[in-house]
């Protein structure tokens, strides 16, 4: 068995120095299954104890007026979901060209998401939200906000930088399209995380 | 089937996910505007995405493809550790009712 195998997931079966692969699924692809596993807890905690302190607190604020721009928001990442997608598809057929355009365009559409939600976060800082106290309620709102918001957004930036990286690389022919795979899963766990932060860090706290 | 053909029904399919995925979001977004009980609303909302969300799992991230033992494996371990974590919401009421359990 070569290298590649043991590192890119050849051959499923048969003892690796009398190990199995778990689950036949190549070595990255667990790797990053287990680092969603983990990182779902992580997104699962904050939520639970946003919901707590929000459901704790009798002067919660609902400061968002406007739904467009989350709703802008959401669409570019659902849509980047769908070209990352195009672009593993491009390179499971063997177009490099393709699969290498589409995973920039992915990485375009993250930037975009990353600009509006800072274009965001600034509006709201001009209101006078901080971490520590913002003029509507309880202090714990702005330092809830800005910690789920920003630990998204880390996570986009850090899928905007790995996209570029893997897109160059596997242009390159140093990567392949189980890296393109392994990468979309990162991104499509971004995404998904997401659809839950809108509706319970959003839409939630919508004036009505 | 072709290379190429598959590469299309593959991509037809992921579209009618996405499809999906906008129409749930934007559920999500009407339902904001919906007069209704914030518990009721979050209910709703949180039904909403757990449904956006074992969609993009299943078929975004391809999971369904994957063998059946890891399907439940992440399943299984991702559920019970949700769950596990909601065990304290009885407390968080306490600043607002009173505190009869921390005297």
């Amino acid at each position: 068995m070569s290298q590649a195998d043991l590192t890119m997931g050849g051959p499923s079966t048969g003892p690796i120095a009398g190990i199995e692969r778990p689950f036949s699924i190549p070595t990255k692809k667990l790797a990053m299954w287990l680092f969603i596993i983990a990182d779902t807890m992580t997104f699962a905690a904050c939520l639970v104890a946003y919901g707590f302190v929000r459901n704790g607190s009798p002067d919660w604020p609902r400061p968002f007026h406007s739904i467009t721009n989350v709703a802008l928001m959401t669409f570019i990442l659902l849509t980047s979901s769908l070209t990352m997608l195009i672009g593993l598809q491009s390179g499971r057929a063997g177009d490099k060209a393709g699969a290498f355009r589409w995973t920039m365009i992915t990485a375009a559409l993250g930037i975009l998401f990353a600009l509006l939600h800072i274009r965001e976060w600034i509006g709201l800082i001009g209101e006078g939200m901080t971490l520590f106290k913002n003029p509507w309620g309880t202090p714990l709102f702005g330092a809830s906000f800005f910690s789920i918001t920003g630990l998204h957004l880390t996570h986009v930036t850090g899928g905007v930088i790995a996209l570029i990286v893997v897109g160059i690389r596997y242009k390159g022919g140093r990567y392949n399209a189980d890296d393109l795979e392994i990468l979309g899963l990162y991104w499509h766990f971004v995404d998904l995380v997401w659809m839950f932060v809108v509706p319970l860090v959003y839409l939630l706290n919508l004036v009505h | 089937m072709t290379t190429e053909q598959a590469h299309k029904s593959g991509i037809g399919k992921d579209l009618v996910i996405y499809i999906c995925l906008l129409a749930l979001a934007g559920l999500q977004f009407v339902i904001a505007y919906q007069n209704l009980d914030p518990s009721q609303m979050l209910w709703r909302m949180l039904a909403v995405a757990i449904i956006e969300a074992g969609l993009a799992v299943l078929f975004f991230m391809h999971l369904w493809t994957e063998k059946r033992s890891f399907v439940v494996f992440v399943l299984v371990f991702t559920i019970f550790v949700l769950l596990a974590m909601q065990y304290g919401w009885t407390d968080s009421t306490r600043m607002v009712v009173g505190a009869p359990f921390s005297k």
